[in-house]
C-alpha cells in the first residue's frame, strides 16, 4: 500500500465516522443522565430529511443544518415528554421514536428523493493539511467534520472537568438521591435528550448535505443502532468513543480497501461488515463488562418519578 | 416570671395524614441548643415522617415549626440546610460510582466549597478533628457501611450546622463504630450544635441523650429525661402497655446436623461480591443460629450460596446428609430447604403480583401439577390460608404485594414458607423494617417452627433479635465466620469483638467443639 | 395538573389505554390530513373503512394480519419476559431467504410433504437465527436489543445478495427477484379469488397454544415471573438461561413461519422488499395488545389496517405510502403516552407533595 492510499483510507475512514461520532456523542450524554433513547435512527432520518429540504427550498447549506438539528431537537422532545414526563417504558418510546422518525422523513421526503444539491465541500487547512498521513484526515475534511471534533472536545471537557458534568452523572447514577439534594433532575435529563436531538439532527445533515448530498429514506443504514453499541464499546467514555466512531468507520470503509487490492466480493457481502463488526465488538466488550460491574450509569433506562 | 428557654428547634402540634391512617399526630417537641435529644419509637409510630417534615421533603397539614424561635415554613432540603440543618439518611444518599469529594461537593453549593481541591483538604481536615478519617478519592462504593456513613457525618459537618439529625445511625454499625459514634456526637454536642437522635434502641438512647420524646402509633406518648427513667417505663412508652413483648424465648434443643458447610470458599465474582472464606458451619434440628454482622460482610453470598444461586468454588454443602453443592435452587427447595431473603419486594415476592402468584413464587415446588399445570382456586386458597394464618392485613389472596405493609408483605412471606415444612429455613433480616406486631408473631412463628424440628438459620444486623431468638451465636465478618457458641458463653462485647472480625483465641477451642459435634 | 401515583394499577386504564390512543391517533390522523389539503374525515375513512368495506377487503386484511400475528406470538413470549427480541425482522426475512431457497430446490416435487418441509425450513432458519441471538445473550451478555437488530440488516443485506446473485431468476430479465414458486408450493388458499391462505389458521391455533401457556401453566408464571425482577426469578430457582433460549427460539420460528406465509402467498417469490416492516410493526402489535392473546388478535388486524389504508390512500389521495409509518409509530406514542394513567392519574393542584400510601 503506498502512502497516497493510505492517507485516502484514513480520510475515508474519518469521514465515515463522522456522523457516528455525533450521534454516539449524543447518545452518550442521555445514557450518562439515566435515559436510554433507541430513537437515534429514527431522529438521524428526520434531520437529515428536515436539513435536505430546507437546504434545497432555500438554496442554503446553512439553514440546511440549522433545519436538521432544529427537528432533531423537536422530536426529541417528543420522546423526552412520553419517557420522562409521562414515566414511560423507555424501550418502547425509543422504538416508537424510531418508527415513528422512519415514517416521518419518508414522508416528507417523498417529494425529494432523487434531487441533488451541491453539498458541504472540503475546506483545507493551510499547513496542518499538508502533514503527511494524518494530514488530509484531519486537516481536510468539511465544515461539518470540524464541527464534530469541536464537539467532541466540548464533550469531554464538560463531563471530565466541569459541575455540569458532575451533576449529569450523579442524576444517571442514582436519581432519587440527586433529587433529595436539591437537582432537578428532569431539567436535566430533558438537556441530555434535546442535546442526543440536537446532534442525532445534526448527524442527519451531515448525511444529506455532506456525506451523500441527496435525501434517501435507506440514508441512515442502520447508524443509529450503531452508534447506540458504540456507546457501550466505549464503556460510556467520551475519549474512547472517537476511536469507536473511527474503528467502525474503518469497518465501513473495508471495501474500498479490499477493492483497492483486487478483491471482488458482492457489495452486499460487504454490505454486512459494520453490523458484523458492531456485534462483534459488543459482544466482546459486554463480556467483559459483566465481571467488572461498573460501567453503565446505574439508573439507565429506568423509569423514574419524582417522589418529592 | 420564668424566662423561656432559647429553643433551636421546635415542633408544635404538627400533624401530617394519608389516606387511610394519620402519620403523624398534633406532635410537640423541643431541642435546646447542644442538646442530644432522642426521637424514640418502634418501626411505624411516624418518626420518618415526623423527621420528613423537619427536613422539608414533605410538608406537613398542621402546626408550626419553630427555627431559633423564629417561625419557619421549610421549602425542601436545601432550605433546610441553609438554615442549618444537616441530615445523615438511613439509607445513604450517595452516589456510589463517584468519590468522596465529588459527593460532598454535589451536596454543597459551589460557593460553599470553592474548588474540588480546598474541599479535599477540609475533608480531611474535619475528619481529623472529629476521628472520622476517611480518603477523600476512594469511590464511595468501595467504602465499608460506616466509612459511607462517615462521608454523611463529614458533609453536614462542612457546612455551619446548627442541628444534626441522624436516622437510625446505629443500625448499620458494629459495636465498637457505634461507641465511635457516640463519642463523636457527644464532641459535636459540646461545640453548640442540637443533635436529633432518631432511633428505637433503648441502651443506646440511654448512653448518648440528654432528652428523649417518645412517638407511638404517630402520637407523642411522653418526654422524659433517659438517665432519670426506667427502661421498663420508656419501654411502656414506646410499645404500649398491651404489647406483651417477650424479653427471652424458650430454648431449643439440638437434634441431628440438617446442614453442613464445610470448608467453604466463594470467590468474588464481580467488583462488588465479597470473597467468602473457608465457612465452617453446622446447623442442627430444632435450633436456631444466629449470625450477626454489618452489611456487606459475606452475607449476601452466603444466603446465595445455600439458597443455590451461587456455587462454591471448594468445600461441601450437605442439606440432610446429602451433598447438594451442584444441585439448583429448585432441588434444593424438593430437598426441604426454605428461604427468605433480605428484599421482601423485587425477590422475596414480586410488587405487582397478587399473593396467590406470590405464593406460587415458591410454592411451585409441590402445588404445581403436571407438565407445569397450575390449579388457580387451589393456589387461591392456599394464600388466602397464610393471610388468615399469619394475620395478614390484606384485602385478600388477589391483592398485589406492593399493596401490603412491610410488616404483612413480611408476615405473608415467613408464612408461605412456614406452611411448606421445611427442613432448613434461613432467613435474612427477617423483622427489618417492620413493626412490632408483626415482628413479635414471626418470631413467636420461628420459635414454633425451630420446636417442630426444623433447622433456622437467622441472619441480621438487629442484635437484640439475635439475642432472643438464637440458640447459637456467630458472626460474619469480611466473609469469614467467627466461632460458634451457645447464647449464653457470647455476651454483647464477644459478638461486638467477632463482628469487627476480632475472632480471637476462642477460634481454636469452638473449632474444636464444631468439629468433635459433627462427628 | 400534577401526576399521582396510585395505589393499584387500574385495570380499566389497561384496555381503555389502547382505545384512547387510537383515538388520539385518528384526530391526528384528521389533523394532519386537514394540513396537507385533504379532506380530514373523508381521508380518514379511506385509510380506516374503505380498505375492510367489502368481502375482498376482509380477506386482503386477514393476509396482513396471518405474518403481523405470528410475529407477534412469538414477541408477546419474550416481551413479558423482558427479553427485548426487536430482530423479528431479521428472523423473519432469514426465514424468507432459506424457505424460498428450498422452495426453488422443490420446484419440481409433488407431493403433501412439501409444504410441510417448506414451512419447516422457514421456522427453522427463524429459529436460528434468533438462536445466535441467544447465544450471544446467555453466553456473552450481549444485550439483545442491539444484537437482534444487527442481524436484522445482515439478514436483509444476505437476502439481496441472494436475490441479486445465486437465487435470481435466470428467465427473469437481470430483475433481482428470484423465480416465481411453483404452484404446488405455494400454500393453498381458503377461497378462490382471495388471497388468505391456511396459514391464518396456522396464527389462530398458535394463540390459542400461548393463551393456554400463559395463563395455565407454570412456563408462563416463570416468564412473567422473569419480566417482572430477574433476581426474583432467580431466587425461585427459575432457569433463566433456558427461558431466554426458548423464547427466542420460538419467536424466531414463529417469525419464519409469518415469512412462509408471505412468500409462499401473495407474493410468490423472493424479493428484495419482501416485509413490509412486519416486524417491527409486530413490536406495537405487541404493546397495543397489552401482550394479551385476545389483544394482539385485535391489534394485528388493526395494524394490518394501516397498511391496506397506505396503499388505498397513495392510490385515492396521492400521498405517499409511508404515511402508513406515521400511523403506526403515532399510534405506538399514543399509547406509551396514555398507559401513564394505569399506574398514575392526573389530578388538579400544583407540584407539591406527592402521596403514596400503602395500606
Amino acid at each position: 500500500m503506498d502512502i497516497g492510499m493510505f492517507e485516502n483510507i484514513l480520510f475515508a475512514m474519518v469521514r465515515t465516522g463522522t456522523p457516528l461520532l455525533l450521534v454516539a456523542l449524543g447518545a452518550m450524554m442521555s445514557e450518562r443522565a439515566g435515559v436510554l433513547n433507541l430513537g437515534q435512527e429514527g431522529m438521524i432520518l428526520v434531520g437529515a430529511a428536515c436539513g435536505f429540504i430546507a437546504a434545497y427550498a432555500g438554496s442554503s447549506l446553512g439553514w440546511g443544518v440549522l433545519a436538521a438539528v432544529i427537528s432533531g431537537v423537536v422530536v426529541s422532545l417528543l420522546f423526552a415528554f412520553i419517557a420522562l414526563t409521562l414515566i414511560s417504558n423507555q424501550v418502547a418510546t425509543g422504538l416508537a421514536l424510531t418508527i415513528f422518525g422512519t415514517g416521518l422523513s419518508a414522508f416528507l421526503g417523498a417529494g425529494y428523493v432523487g434531487q441533488t444539491i451541491t453539498g458541504f465541500n472540503t475546506v483545507k487547512i493551510p499547513l496542518l493539511g499538508d502533514i503527511p498521513l494524518i494530514g488530509k484526515a484531519l486537516f481536510e475534511q468539511d465544515l461539518l467534520v470540524y464541527l464534530a471534533f469541536a464537539l467532541f472536545a466540548a464533550v469531554f471537557v464538560v463531563m471530565r472537568y466541569t459541575r455540569l458534568g458532575l451533576i449529569i452523572r450523579a442524576v444517571g447514577e442514582n436519581p432519587d438521591v440527586a433529587h433529595a439534594l436539591g437537582y432537578k433532575v428532569m431539567r436535566v435529563r430533558y438537556g441530555a435528550v434535546m442535546f442526543g436531538g440536537a446532534m442525532a439532527g445534526l448527524a442527519g445533515a451531515y448525511l444529506s448535505l455532506a456525506y451523500t448530498p441527496m435525501w434517501s429514506e435507506g440514508i441512515a443504514a442502520g447508524r443509529g443502532w450503531i452508534a447506540l453499541a458504540l456507546v457501550v464499546f466505549a464503556s460510556w467514555r467520551t475519549e474512547r468513543i472517537l476511536l469507536g466512531a473511527w474503528l467502525f468507520g474503518f469497518a465501513s470503509i473495508l471495501h474500498l480497501l479490499l477493492q483497492g487490492y483486487g478483491y471482488e466480493i458482492s457489495p452486499n457481502l460487504l454490505a454486512m461488515l459494520p453490523y458484523v463488526v458492531t456485534i462483534v465488538v459488543l459482544v466482546l466488550m459486554m463480556y467483559r463488562q459483566q465481571n467488572q460491574g461498573l460501567f453503565a450509569p446505574r439508573s439507565l433506562g429506568q423509569p423514574w418519578h419524582s417522589p418529592k | 416570671m420564668s424566662e423561656k428557654k432559647a429553643m433551636r428547634l421546635e415542633l408544635l402540634a404538627l400533624t401530617k395524614a394519608y389516606p387511610g391512617c394519620i402519620a403523624n399526630d398534633s406532635v410537640s417537641l423541643q431541642v435546646e441548643p447542644g442538646e442530644i435529644h432522642a426521637l424514640l419509637g418502634e418501626n411505624g409510630a411516624g418518626k420518618s415522617t415526623l423527621m420528613k417534615m423537619i427536613y422539608g421533603v414533605v410538608k406537613p397539614d398542621a402546626g408550626q415549626m419553630l427555627w431559633n424561635d423564629k417561625e419557619v415554613s421549610i421549602s425542601g432540603p436545601a432550605h433546610a440546610r441553609q438554615l442549618g440543618m444537616g441530615m445523615v439518611f438511613q439509607h445513604f444518599s450517595l452516589f456510589e460510582t463517584l468519590t468522596v469529594t465529588e459527593n460532598i461537593a454535589l451536596y454543597l453549593t459551589p460557593a460553599e466549597y470553592g474548588n474540588l481541591e480546598r474541599l479535599r483538604e477540609r475533608i480531611i481536615a474535619v475528619g481529623d478533628e472529629y476521628g472520622l478519617a476517611i480518603n477523600p478519592d476512594r469511590l464511595v462504593h468501595s467504602l465499608s457501611v460506616g466509612e459511607q456513613q462517615r462521608v454523611e457525618i463529614i458533609r453536614c459537618l462542612l457546612q455551619d450546622i446548627q442541628l444534626l439529625i441522624l436516622d437510625e445511625p446505629t443500625a448499620v454499625l458494629t459495636p465498637p463504630e457505634v461507641a465511635q459514634l457516640i463519642a463523636v456526637l457527644k464532641k459535636l454536642a459540646r461545640k453548640g450544635c442540637s443533635i436529633l437522635f432518631i432511633s428505637h434502641k433503648l441502651h443506646e438512647v440511654n448512653a448518648l441523650c440528654d432528652k428523649a420524646t417518645i412517638l407511638r402509633g404517630g402520637k407523642v406518648t411522653g418526654t422524659c429525661v433517659p438517665s432519670e427513667t426506667s427502661p421498663t417505663q420508656m419501654a411502656r412508652l414506646m410499645l404500649g402497655d398491651e404489647l406483651e413483648l417477650q424479653d427471652s424465648m424458650p430454648a431449643g434443643s439440638a437434634g441431628e446436623c440438617l446442614l453442613a458447610l464445610d470448608k467453604i470458599t466463594v470467590k468474588p465474582r464481580d467488583a462488588f461480591a465479597i470473597h467468602l472464606q473457608d465457612i465452617q458451619l453446622q446447623l442442627h434440628a430444632g435450633e436456631i443460629l444466629g449470625l450477626a454482622g454489618v452489611a456487606g460482610n459475606g452475607q449476601d453470598e452466603l444466603v446465595d450460596l445455600i439458597n443455590g444461586e451461587l456455587r462454591s468454588d471448594s468445600g461441601s454443602l450437605l442439606l440432610g446428609g446429602k451433598d447438594i453443592s451442584q444441585l439448583g435452587v429448585q432441588q434444593r427447595r424438593r430437598l426441604g430447604m426454605g428461604v427468605v431473603p433480605a428484599d421482601r419486594i423485587g425477590r422475596g415476592a414480586l410488587g405487582n403480583m397478587s399473593l396467590t402468584e406470590n405464593n406460587l413464587l415458591t410454592g411451585y415446588i409441590n402445588q404445581s401439577g403436571k407438565f407445569g399445570w397450575l390449579n388457580w382456586p387451589l393456589l387461591k386458597n392456599r394464600a388466602t390460608d397464610i393471610i388468615a394464618k399469619y394475620k395478614v392485613k390484606a384485602t385478600g389472596a388477589d391483592a398485589s404485594a406492593k399493596s401490603l405493609s412491610g410488616g404483612n408483605l413480611q408476615k405473608f412471606i415467613i408464612g408461605r414458607e412456614i406452611l411448606q415444612n421445611p427442613k432448613v429455613l434461613v432467613c435474612f433480616h427477617p423483622t427489618w423494617g417492620v413493626d412490632v406486631g408483626a415482628a413479635n408473631l414471626i418470631h413467636q412463628e420461628l420459635i414454633k417452627l425451630r420446636d417442630k424440628g426444623t433447622a433456622i438459620l437467622v441472619i441480621s444486623e438487629d442484635l437484640d433479635e439475635l439475642y432472643l431468638l438464637a440458640d447459637r451465636l456467630g458472626a460474619l465478618c469480611g466473609g469469614r465466620l467467627s466461632p460458634l457458641a451457645p447464647k449464653a458463653e457470647v455476651p454483647l462485647g464477644q459478638l461486638g469483638q467477632w463482628m469487627t472480625g476480632n475472632f480471637g483465641s476462642h477460634l481454636a477451642d469452638n473449632t474444636a467443639a464444631e468439629v468433635a459435634h459433627a462427628h | 395538573m400534577r401526576i399521582e401515583k396510585r395505589l393499584q394499577d387500574s385495570r380499566a386504564m389497561m384496555y381503555l389505554s389502547p382505545l384512547l390512543a387510537l383515538l388520539l391517533t385518528l384526530v391526528s390522523g384528521a389533523l394532519l390530513f386537514a394540513l396537507l389539503g385533504r379532506p380530514p374525515l373523508g381521508s380518514l375513512y379511506t385509510f380506516f373503512i374503505a380498505p375492510i368495506s367489502d368481502l375482498y377487503g376482509l380477506s386482503e386484511l386477514a393476509v396482513k394480519v396471518t405474518p403481523l400475528l405470528l410475529c407477534a406470538i412469538g414477541l408477546t413470549l419474550c416481551f413479558k419476559a423482558k427479553i427485548w427480541n426487536i430482530g423479528a425482522e431479521g428472523q423473519f426475512v432469514f426465514g424468507a431467504l432459506i424457505g424460498g431457497a428450498v422452495t426453488l430446490q422443490l420446484a419440481d416435487s409433488e407431493g403433501f410433504w412439501v409444504l410441510p418441509v417448506i414451512i419447516a425450513s422457514g421456522a427453522l432458519a427463524g429459529l436460528v437465527w434468533a438462536g445466535i441471538a441467544a447465544l450471544l445473550l446467555t453466553r456473552f451478555n450481549a444485550n439483545e436489543i442491539l444484537t437482534t437488530i444487527m442481524l436484522n440488516y445482515i439478514a436483509v443485506n444476505l437476502l439481496l445478495w441472494g436475490v441479486h446473485g445465486p437465487l435470481k431468476d435466470p428467465e427473469g430479465l437481470n430483475f433481482p427477484e428470484s423465480a416465481l414458486f411453483a404452484s404446488q408450493t405455494l400454500l393453498p388458499v381458503l377461497f378462490e379469488d382471495y388471497r388468505v391462505s391456511i396459514a391464518i389458521f396456522i396464527a389462530l391455533f398458535m394463540l390459542l397454544v400461548i393463551w393456554v401457556v400463559l395463563t395455565r401453566t407454570l412456563l408462563g408464571f416463570q416468564l412473567r415471573v422473569m419480566g417482572e425482577n430477574h433476581n426474583a426469578a432467580r431466587f425461585a430457582g427459575f432457569n433463566g438461561k433456558k427461558l431466554i433460549w426458548l423464547l427466542l427460539l420460538f419467536s424466531g420460528a414463529m417469525a419464519g413461519i409469518a415469512a412462509i406465509s408471505e412468500t409462499n402467498g401473495p407474493v410468490g417469490q423472493l424479493i428484495p422488499t419482501l416485509s413490509l416492516g412486519y416486524g417491527y410493526a409486530a413490536i406495537i402489535v405487541v404493546f397495543m395488545g397489552r401482550m394479551h392473546p385476545l389483544g394482539i388478535l385485535l391489534a394485528s388486524c388493526l395494524l394490518g389496517l394501516t397498511y391496506l389504508g397506505g396503499e388505498m390512500t397513495q392510490i385515492d389521495q396521492g400521498l405517499p405510502k409511508s404515511i402508513t409509518g406515521l400511523f403506526q409509530g403515532m399510534l405506538l406514542f399514543y399509547l406509551l403516552a396514555c398507559d401513564l394513567l394505569i399506574s398514575y392519574r392526573l389530578v388538579p393542584g400544583s407540584n407539591q407533595t406527592i402521596k403514596e400510601h400503602k395500606v
